[in-house]
């Protein structure tokens, strides 16, 4: 394959020719068993323009997405790449034409290098030296700066996510798509990314960018087409709309923001957490080291950061599904050490918790909703008796989860896995609400919810904490935890910050530290000394 | 190219019609395989599977190869549910014949009411140790169950041998490798004159409602289920994984073990080198089959007791080999699995892009 000058060339002729746009999608109708994904969706991408595709999940971005990568192939319709009909039959013909793809999730080899990763990628590769330079030089241009010899394991979230984009550029795209690619990454490296695009764009690479963050959108992109149950129902400037204006766009109804109502005044300590310090038993996982923090009653304490970075360890600790014996007063719940009680005794002291997985964590797919009510319920609801499950009330305590909660389903019949991410979200933050916890741990409350539902859940836990509950909610997304949480605490590579106020914490402070410069210790950055010293 | 891509909905149907469809199957192939060595098809199914059971006796007999049958497989469906794989109920089987039949054999001139109850005590005792056995090795050092239950198969049944050809052999029995005949007080009542049925198959009902408010009613059949379906939503609320392998190891061992000394203190009534015709294996089948539900399990293993009779008249009606039992369970098994592998799948002909597809 050729370097990067036929991308140069290819970018003159772009921006001197005013012809047909570099990609137009008309009519394109993809439908599965029981759900149309994608209905007679049309729109156009010029070349050097960025395109935000906005839409909530389940509203068929990713199949479209797949249909012009040629992973699916459409029912009808037709894509037309610079003015002329394609077929794209696979991701490789796609690659072939110019066509590259930043996947949300990377799939990048641990114990390999960079350029052993980019090398596993390309089509074909002749001179691993010769792909060194190509890899140095794209680097330099696009100003993502990567060691091409260091392993994959030792690398940030960001840096990984400049593997797959370097990986892209190789291959001289005309048309770059990104799925939700700052869902990873810290506001400092969201700026990083965009100058990058910017330039990209300016050279004439059109950018399909996919995302529901939409002040990102706003900062980022000229045209937006929005989706929504398989359909394009607007089309918009983001620059001239506001965020909660696409928003509305996206769901299709006003949007509630939550009410924070009177924050009550916070109580006794409910949930402290000492010098916890505790060796993953992962192989890539990340060691705690040194935790301590305290959530009062009443009170919501976030827990910002990229993940990775010591959060499921943290939540693992947290619910006792990893016990530590030892130091059992490392974790107190009510003053009462647990570190070395398993989840039920935790329970039983009126915690609750809410992992981030859903299907196979929180709730077992195929199971109906009364039995996964009944799962962590069974004891703090009395749904068992003589060991035997009490069916009438199992049945009615998930009913009455489903009423309180709004979880659309045909009822407690139904196998939690047939039930959309959001409800099912809602079905187990209300199981764990219904239970009247003392302390709640939530880890990524809407992740992946379609945001009527996380405004719901969102509620629901303010409602919590004003009873007095002490909710710890561990979020990578920062929009949440300033609209919900009372204090903040970061964790980058292991570690805690202090506590601060949210009306204190700015988003560039917070951004600092999930980027890990806390980790300097006796030399912070100067402005954040007063930060680090002061707990709020 | 021939891949294999999942259903987006599993029909709820198709899941228990999967083990009738593989019935059917298995007929048809039968049909074939029977005109393949030159013998009338029709006739041969009559043979093998109406013949066996167009009297009272074979209907008993379908009863008595039926009760251990149900009752391995209803302790296997438990650790199956769970993801335990106790591949050993032969040798559970055999220890607790050993364990039974040992104490009918130190009390062999014992008219005692309390013979048969001990028996069955010794019983479940021998069939859980020996369950035991792989559940410590699983525990403490994740030996995989599979492997060590199959292997201590090998050593019950040597072991066996060695008592019925050393210190347990009759010593009236002109050498030949058998025990004792087990006194009156401990063997099996008949519960319906005329057949071998026996009181055995009472329990293996009893067993199998048991089974069935285990599974579905009691909290540890919940916990077996959410272990097996979604161990790390088992870790999420503190169900521990290493007791439901002991749970469920000892639960089948001791069930096993219970079968087997039904086995030696009813049809057989005396300890042999041989006491069972791979009751222990064929159970995995009949567990399969019955969806590893107990109501299921019931019917099932009332199926494969009738491969084991028409299996016998084959053998003296058609002169065809012992083998053709094991055949006909193998076929069966295999339709089994393909139409739950089908009902869950569907086939796709075509090539799958050279270059992956992305997750």
């Amino acid at each position: 394959m050729t370097a990067m000058t036929g991308n140069t060339t290819g970018a003159v002729e772009q921006r001197t020719g005013s012809g047909p746009a570099q990609l137009e999608i008309r009519g394109v109708t993809k439908a599965f068993p029981g759900c149309l994904a994608n209905d007679n969706i049309s729109f156009r991408i010029e070349p050097g323009e960025i395109h935000a595709l906005l839409g909530e999940n389940g509203a068929g971005k990713s199949t479209l997405v797949k249909m012009i990568y040629g992973v699916m192939q459409a029912d009808a319709g037709e894509l037309l790449w610079e003015g002329k009909t394609v077929t794209i039959a696979s991701p490789h013909d796609a690659r072939e034409m110019g066509i590259g793809l930043v996947f949300q999730h990377f799939s990048l080899f641990e114990t390999m290098t960079v350029l052993e990763n980019i090398a596993l990628a390309m089509n074909d590769v002749r001179d691993m030296a010769v792909l060194r330079q190509q890899v140095i030089e794209v680097e330099k241009t696009y100003g993502l700066p990567l060691d091409p010899d260091r392993h994959v394991y030792t690398l940030s979230v960001g840096e990984r996510q400049r593997i797959e984009i370097v990986r892209c550029l190789l291959q001289n795209p005309k048309l770059l798509i990104l799925d939700e690619p700052t869902s990873v990454l810290t506001p400092q490296e969201v700026d990083k990314l965009f100058e990058t695009l910017r330039r990209l764009a300016n050279e004439g690479c059109a950018i399909l960018y996919i995302s529901h963050k939409l002040h990102e959108v706003k900062a980022l992109c000229e045209h937006a087409t929005v989706l929504r149950g398989g359909k394009v129902v607007a089309t918009c400037d983001p620059r001239a709309e506001t965020a909660k204006s696409m928003a509305e766009m996206m769901i299709g109804q006003k949007l509630l923001a939550p009410d924070r109502g009177v924050r009550p005044a916070p109580g006794d300590v409910r949930l402290a957490v000492k010098n916890l310090s505790l060796v993953s038993d992962q192989q890539f996982g990340t060691d705690l080291k040194n935790i301590s923090f305290e959530v009062r009653g009443g009170q919501i304490l976030g827990v910002a950061g990229v993940a990775g970075n010591g959060q499921n360890e943290l939540f693992q600790a947290l619910a006792g599904e990893t016990e530590i014996h030892g130091t059992p007063d490392c974790i107190t719940l009510d003053k009462q050490p647990v570190a070395d009680f398993g989840p039920r005794r935790r329970r039983r002291l009126g915690a609750a918790f809410v992992p981030e997985e859903r299907n196979g964590h929180g709730a077992v797919p195929d199971m109906n909703l009364a039995e996964n009510g009944f799962l962590t319920a069974f004891r703090r609801m009395a749904l068992s008796a003589r060991g035997l499950i009490r069916e009438v009330p199992t049945r009615s305590f998930a009913d009455s989860i489903i009423k309180t909660f709004d979880v659309r389903t045909t009822g407690h019949g139904a196998e939690a896995g047939s039930l959309s991410g959001g409800n099912l979200q809602k079905f187990i933050v209300g199981r764990e609400i219904m239970q009247d916890p003392g302390v709640l741990v939530i880890s990524q409350p809407t992740w992946g919810v379609d945001a009527g539902a996380a405004s719901a859940i969102h509620q629901a836990l303010l409602d919590l904490a004003a009873k007095g509950t002490a909710v710890l909610v561990i979020s990578q997304d920062l929009d949440e935890i300033y609209a919900i949480c009372d204090q903040v605490v970061v964790m980058a590579a292991g570690k805690m910050s202090a506590a601060r106020n949210m009306a204190d914490a700015s988003i560039d402070e917070i951004g600092l530290l999930m980027g890990g410069l806390h980790d300097l210790g006796a030399n912070p950055a100067p402005e954040l000394n007063g930060g680090q010293n002061d707990p709020a | 190219m021939i891949r294999l891509e999942p259903r987006r909905q599993h029909s709820q149907k198709m899941i228990y019609l999967s083990p009738l469809l593989a019935i059917v199957l298995t007929l048809i192939s039968g049909a074939i395989i029977f005109a393949f060595m030159g013998k009338d098809p029709i006739e041969a199914l009559y043979t093998f599977f109406i013949m066996p059971i167009n009297n009272a006796y074979g209907v008993g007999e379908l009863f008595v190869k039926a009760t251990p049958l149900v009752i391995i497989a209803i302790g296997l469906a438990m650790g199956f549910r769970a993801n335990v794989w106790n591949i050993g109920a032969e040798g559970q089987l055999t220890m607790g014949a050993i364990f039974g039949g040992g104490l009918a054999l130190a009390f062999y001139d014992s008219t005692s009411v309390f013979l048969l109850p001990g028996m069955f005590v010794m019983a479940a005792i021998g069939g859980a140790f020996w369950g035991a056995i792989p559940a410590w090795l699983r525990t403490r050092f994740n030996a995989n169950e599979i492997l060590t239950s199959l292997m201590l198969t090998y050593v019950a049944t040597l072991f066996l041998s060695y008592l019925v050809y050393g210190p347990w052999r009759n010593p009236e029995g002109f050498n030949f490798p058998e025990s004792r005949a087990f006194p009156d007080a401990a063997l099996l009542p008949i519960i319906y004159d005329g057949t071998r049925v026996h009181l055995g198959a009472i329990f293996a009902l009893l067993i199998v409602a048991g089974g069935w408010v285990l599974l579905t009613k009691s909290v540890v059949g919940f916990q077996l289920r959410v272990v097996g379906q979604a161990p790390q939503a088992a870790r999420h609320v503190g169900f521990r994984q290493k007791r439901m392998v002991w749970f469920t190891l000892l639960l089948s061992g001791g069930l096993s073990g219970l079968a087997g000394m039904f086995e030696v203190a009813g049809p057989i009534g005396q300890l042999q080198p041989s006491i069972s015709p791979g009751y222990g294996f064929t159970a995995i089948i009949v567990a399969f089959l019955g969806r590893l539900h107990p109501i299921g399990i019931l019917f099932a293993g009332l199926v494969m007791a009738l491969t084991y009779l028409g299996g016998e008249l084959a053998q003296i009606g058609l002169g065809l080999p012992s083998a053709v039992t094991g055949l006909f369970q193998g076929i069966l098994l295999f339709f089994l699995l393909a139409c739950d592998v089908l009902t869950k799948y569907r086939l796709r002909f075509g090539s799958v892009s050279k270059s992956g597809e992305p997750a």
